[in-house]
């Protein structure tokens, strides 16, 4: 399950950011990857349909928001809490 | 061109059913927004909105009035009841003939729209009412104004998200100003406190959860309201010959386009919208004492207003007040200009600088004197009214004290 979660993130971020998920680095920030606001706000949409969750995140205070999106890797561990919340 | 000004205004908004309740709710400070009464809020994120109080159809309108008019319409023609009321104008010959009503409204008949789409999709109904699409239409509230104050000249409705209700007015002045209209009818109205209207904000995370604090460090977002304001602009001889007390001047207007982003604001698309207006009216920026921010409390907007107001303004920027009232009744969308133009009013009028509620902590990006939770006493001679909307459309109208 959870490499499986690795791997729907990461496509996520990729169909947002226009590449191939094998040039997709895990310590990748999103501004790096060229994805904007408008790319994270539909990139969180398209998690919360893929996994059936709620995630924490206000565009408005996106550092104050629950949901670590620092950072690929930060972003696939913020949703594998969230999935293992869920089914816990 | 001929001079405008407003001899009436209207309005029922989050913070009271008519203009004195409304004033006196910005001048107290007061906070309109508050737990929203709809249906299905148990499945919304956000459950707070500046939601007219205390409100049943049945005490303004008759059955087969509510058969035909939106919550939208309501209001609007509640607003206009109460302004055409203090115009003392009555709409015949000639006057009927030339006259008309120029509205902004971004959803139209949403609550109308909500209903009958789960009258279909949710319910399972194959039928409706035979009057949604009449009731639903956004120039709907625009000609049920025609109709009920006899208006025959130009009428239509002007929708740019949330510059609607001053992309609107900003006609009806064009159109007085040129000779056109001896007067023209005008504003916003907007209910979209419904909820596929609140669901579809809540899709782009930009709304707050608790309040709307422009301008605070702390801000998070914005929150919607709903409600009308309506004025009378005026020919100005037209007005000095009946004797007519005269609210304002509507001096100036402009608008632009950033042709940039469809969500993200652009200080140079607002700035040059502040300039224009200002060069329109032929007002030294000096002369400038308020400005009703558009101030929608997400982090976006109010950074880029300031950094605009800034540009426009150069030193004088630091000298003159911004408010924003959406701090009190909410993001009234369509209609937020017309709303916000009574606090510009009562700043040149009465002299009181409505507040910018909410207020909690200094943004260093937001460093203009934003009159933070108390109203403030003031004598101002020139207002700005701006409205920065979705897709990079901006229009602001200049107001002088006559």
């Amino acid at each position: 399950m959870t490499q499986n979660v690795q791997d729907t993130v990461l496509q996520i971020i990729a169909d947002q950011a226009l590449m191939d998920v094998s040039d997709i680095k895990m310590d990748n920030t999103l501004e790096d990857l060229g994805v904007d606001s408008m790319g994270l706000v539909e990139a969180i949409f398209a998690i919360e349909e893929a996994f059936d969750i709620q995630v924490p995140f206000n565009a408005n205070e996106p550092e104050d928001s629950d949901f670590d999106i620092s950072s690929v890797a930060s972003i696939i561990e913020a949703v594998q809490g969230l999935v293992a919340e869920q089914t816990a | 061109m001929k001079r405008v000004v407003i001899t009436g205004q209207g309005t029922i908004n989050a913070l009271g059913g008519d203009v004195a309740t409304t004033l006196e709710a910005m001048r107290e400070g007061r906070c309109g927004i508050g737990q929203l009464d709809i249906r299905d809020i148990d499945r919304l994120a956000i459950k707070i909105g500046g939601q007219v109080q205390d409100y049943a159809a049945e005490d303004h309108f008759n059955r087969q009035q509510i058969a035909l008019y939106d919550r939208f319409t309501q209001f609007a023609l509640l607003a206009a009841r109460e302004a055409i009321a203090q115009s003392g104008l009555r709409f015949a010959g000639d006057l009927a003939a030339t006259s008309g009503v120029v509205l902004g409204t971004s959803g139209g008949g949403m609550q109308t729209l909500d209903e009958n789409y789960r009258t279909v999709y949710e319910d399972g109904k194959n039928r409706v009412h035979p009057f949604v699409v009449p009731k639903l239409m956004n120039n709907a509230a625009a000609s049920h104004l025609s109709m009920e104050l006899n208006l025959k000249g130009p009428s239509f409705t002007v929708a740019t998200a949330c510059a609607s209700s001053n992309h609107a007015m900003g006609q009806a002045f064009q159109l007085v100003r040129s000779g056109m209209c001896p007067v023209m009818v005008t504003g916003g109205s907007e209910s979209m406190l419904c909820f596929g209207g609140i669901k579809a904000w809540e899709g782009l995370r930009v709304m707050s959860k608790d309040a709307c604090r422009p301008f605070s460090a702390n801000r998070n977002g914005m929150v919607q309201g709903e409600g009308a304001a309506i004025f009378v602009f005026e020919e100005y001889e037209h007005a000095r010959a009946r004797g007519a007390d005269i609210l304002a001047e509507v001096v100036g207007f402009a608008m632009t386009s950033d042709a940039s982003d469809i969500v993200m604001p652009s200080k140079q698309g607002a700035a040059r919208a502040i300039s224009g207006a200002l060069r329109d009216g032929g007002i030294n920026p000096s002369e400038v004492g308020y400005i009703n921010a558009h101030g929608t409390g997400t982090a976006a907007n109010d950074k880029t207003e300031c950094a605009a107001v800034a540009d426009a303004f150069g030193a004088h920027a630091d000298k003159l007040m911004m408010s924003s009232t959406k701090s009190m009744h909410g993001h009234l969308i369509g209609a937020t200009g017309a709303v916000e133009l009574l606090a510009c009013i009562m700043a040149l009028r009465d002299g009181v600088i409505a507040p910018t509620i909410g207020y909690e902590e200094f943004d260093p990006e937001c460093s203009l004197d934003v009159v933070p939770n108390e109203a403030r006493e003031a004598e101002v001679n020139v207002v700005l009214s701006n409205a920065f909307a979705f897709g990079g459309l901006n229009a602001v109208l200049a107001l002088r004290k006559v």
